[in-house]
């Protein structure tokens, strides 16, 4: 007998109980369904937080000013002021691993143009900013290196505040806007960013040249030490590490440190936090992945079950037709067959389901989730392999039973 | 027991005997049988419950093997064949008739009939010409879509009559293939026989009635594991009544 009349025959002995074969294949349609939508879902999460990360800026480290440390009590990272402006040029100039590096001064302030307001945070920063948080201009152009070092009264708004100050879709560029009552000029609005990983709108700032925003936005002013963070940007993605490791030598020279001294300043590593970050989530998958294939097995010990029991069912029948000319192997194909058509069945319908599954999802948080094909043929060969697997004992069964005994059968 | 009109025998047993063991306890099913059977004869065998005839059978229907002696099937040692080859003899050479009919349920008779040639690997077309022929030698042309459900007891075990005969075998082997039928039914199944044997083909029935050995040509007694007669004579014609015919659905 051939193999297509094996198979012809197979879907005819499943069509025979329909309820039976579904249930016998659900273990594999929830295993396969389970695997893609898992497989799916760490994928969608995975690049969801890659988008994140690029979106704070590419190959990008922070520099944090040092911990305060008063009568035992050390506050964190930045909660003391310790890098100095000319700790900014030095890292901007003497460094090769960097490629630039800006200041990040921020307050909040109420906002004004004419009769409407709008508190938002203020940014004083220079143009390397842009540069380093990979943030590109949507209206206008920033200002220059000169209108940082000037102080001139200009301010480039995110997309934020500019729909709440003059209304979505109007070009506010060459308009004045007051900060904290002193006159600014729009000279740009950036490009919409969207959220960080922690849910702050990047779009509701105000950026400022640092000139200004010490004389107009801060409070007090602490001369020479920065009121803030240090954005910087390595030479290229495979230079992160050796960045911030110059940073920290430069810094820890520029601070007189000794050997045993601990850094009075922070540099992080966003790269390094985007892979930790990469790797959890692909741990999860993993997790999630054995516990779906776990399920996959689960359902084949149920096909094996069902097997064995249409093997004794139809003890006459294998009788029969061993009676008639079928060899042992041609019964043992026979229910190997079965047993690989409801795997299979149930792998396509998995496959199906999981797939769905997945697209609702990413429907749901906005994922740019993927059922992947490669994933979808290894579910049905796994789903194929647990066939096989698990058909083989009870096939092996069927086609060893003696024709007398089994003709005799009730 | 040596061939009769000098031809070949079809079947030829020499001193067949078959041992059961189950632990310590040893039955001998058969003790040192001879028998051979020309070509074109239709045989019964009788014999008393657990005398030994369902053995016989199991050993000429290359099922089983002897403990000792040597079956020739057509001039061929089979007690010597693998069970693939064994598979063939049973699908080329033989064909089965059971006293309960074992067709397969929920499946038309024309798909039952075409289940030899299946595993004789015949091509679709001709499996269904041959099953469909097979089924109206039998009477059953207007049946083929019937499942055995919806068939009478002799028209089911015409049915596996057609099965037994679609492979074109040369012997058909039937263990009281009229032990489930009625006595009209049952001479509509001898009247077949008949038939068949007219045609060429080599019959042995196994029966408990003597009514039916009556339509045989020759009638082999077996008691305790040996056959203890072994006679010919003028079988008497099969003619079943037509006019009673069921009337079936
Ligand atoms: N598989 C077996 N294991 C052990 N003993 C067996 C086996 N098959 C048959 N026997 C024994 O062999 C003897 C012959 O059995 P067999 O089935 O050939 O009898 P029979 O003539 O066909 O009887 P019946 O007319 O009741 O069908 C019996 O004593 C039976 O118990
Ligand atoms: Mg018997």
């Amino acid at each position: 007998m051939n193999l297509l009349e094996t198979i012809r025959l197979a879907i005819r002995a499943l069509l025979r109980s329909k309820t039976r074969s579904v249930l016998t294949a659900l273990g594999i349609i929830i295993g396969v369904g389970a695997v893609i939508a898992m497989v799916a879902i760490g994928d969608g999460a995975r690049a969801s937080v890659q988008r994140v990360f690029d979106s704070m800026g590419t190959n990008m480290l922070i520099v944090l000013p040092g911990s305060s440390n008063s009568g035992g009590a050390r506050g964190g990272f930045g909660s003391q002021p310790s890098l100095t402006w000319d700790d900014l040029e030095a890292i901007r100039t003497q460094l090769p691993s960097v490629r630039a590096a800006a200041p990040e001064l921020r307050s909040s302030a109420q906002l004004s143009s004419g009769e409407t307001n709008w508190a938002t945070s203020v940014v004083g920063t220079t143009p390397d900013f842009f540069e380093v948080r990979n943030w590109p201009m949507a209206l206008g152009a920033r200002f220059s290196e000169s209108d940082a070092e000037l102080g001139s009264k200009v301010v480039i708004l995110g997309q934020t505040v500019v729909d709440n100050l003059y209304g979505k879709g109007v070009d506010p560029v060459g308009q004045v806007v007051r900060i904290k009552s002193t006159p600014f000029t729009v000279v740009a609005v950036a490009a919409r960013k969207g959220q960080s990983p922690v849910g702050q709108d990047f779009d509701n700032t105000a950026f400022i040249p640092t000139t200004s925003f010490r004389r107009s936005v801060q409070s007090q002013s602490l001369g020479a030490y920065i009121t803030g963070v240090v954005y910087v940007q390595a030479a290229s993605a495979g230079q992160t590490a050796q960045a911030q490791q110059d940073i920290t030598q430069l810094l820890r020279e520029r601070h007189r440190l000794d050997e045993g001294e601990a850094d009075d300043f922070d540099v992080r590593n966003l790269a390094e936090l985007a892979s930790g970050q990469q790797e959890s989530t692909r741990t999860l998958s993993l997790l999630l992945a054995a516990i779906a294939a776990v399920s996959l097995v689960v359902g084949g010990i149920g096909i094996m079950n069902i097997m064995l029991v249409s093997v004794t069912e139809r003890t006459r029948e294998i009788g029969v037709r061993v009676a008639i000319g079928a060899r042992p192997r041609d019964i043992l194909l026979q229910f190997l067959v079965e047993a690989l058509t409801l795997s299979m069945l149930g792998g396509l319908l998995g496959a199906a389901l999981g797939a769905g599954v997945a697209q609702l999802l990413a429907a749901q948080f906005q994922w740019p989730m993927l059922v992947r094909p490669d994933v979808v043929l290894l579910a049905l060969g796994f789903s194929a392999a647990v066939g096989v697997g698990f058909g083989l004992y009870p096939a092996r069964k069927a086609s060893r039973l003696d024709p007398i005994d089994a003709l005799r059968y009730e | 027991m040596e061939a009769v009109d000098g031809a070949q025998p079809l079947v030829a047993l020499r001193a067949v005997s078959k041992v059961y063991r189950t632990g310590d306890v040893e039955v001998r099913a058969l003790r040192g049988v001879d028998l051979a059977v020309q070509p074109g004869e239709l045989v019964s065998i009788m014999g008393t419950s657990g005398s030994g005839k369902s053995t016989l059978m199991n050993i000429l229907g290359c099922l089983d093997k002897p403990t000792q002696g040597q079956y020739l099937l057509d001039g061929k040692d089979v007690s010597r064949l693998d069970r693939d080859a064994l598979a063939r003899v049973r699908n080329r050479t033989l064909g089965f008739v059971f006293q309960s009919f074992n067709l397969l349920a929920r499946t038309t008779a024309l798909e039952n009939v075409e289940l030899p040639l299946l595993y004789a690997g015949v091509k679709t077309k001709e499996r269904h010409a041959r099953a469909k022929d097979a089924l109206q030698r039998v009477g059953l042309g207007d049946r083929l879509e019937h499942h055995p459900k919806q068939l009478s007891g002799g028209q089911q075990q015409r049915v596996a009559i057609a099965r037994a005969l679609v492979g074109r075998p040369r012997l058909i082997l039937a263990d009281e293939p009229t032990g489930n039928l009625d006595s009209r039914t049952s001479v509509e199944v001898m009247a077949l026989f008949q038939q068949l044997q007219r045609e060429g083909l080599t019959l042995i029935i196994v029966t408990h009635e003597p009514d039916i050995a009556a339509y045989t040509g020759r009638v082999v007694v077996v008691r305790d594991g040996r056959i203890v007669s072994d006679k010919r004579q003028p079988a008497q014609p099969a003619v079943p009544l037509p006019e009673e015919e069921e009337a079936v659905p």
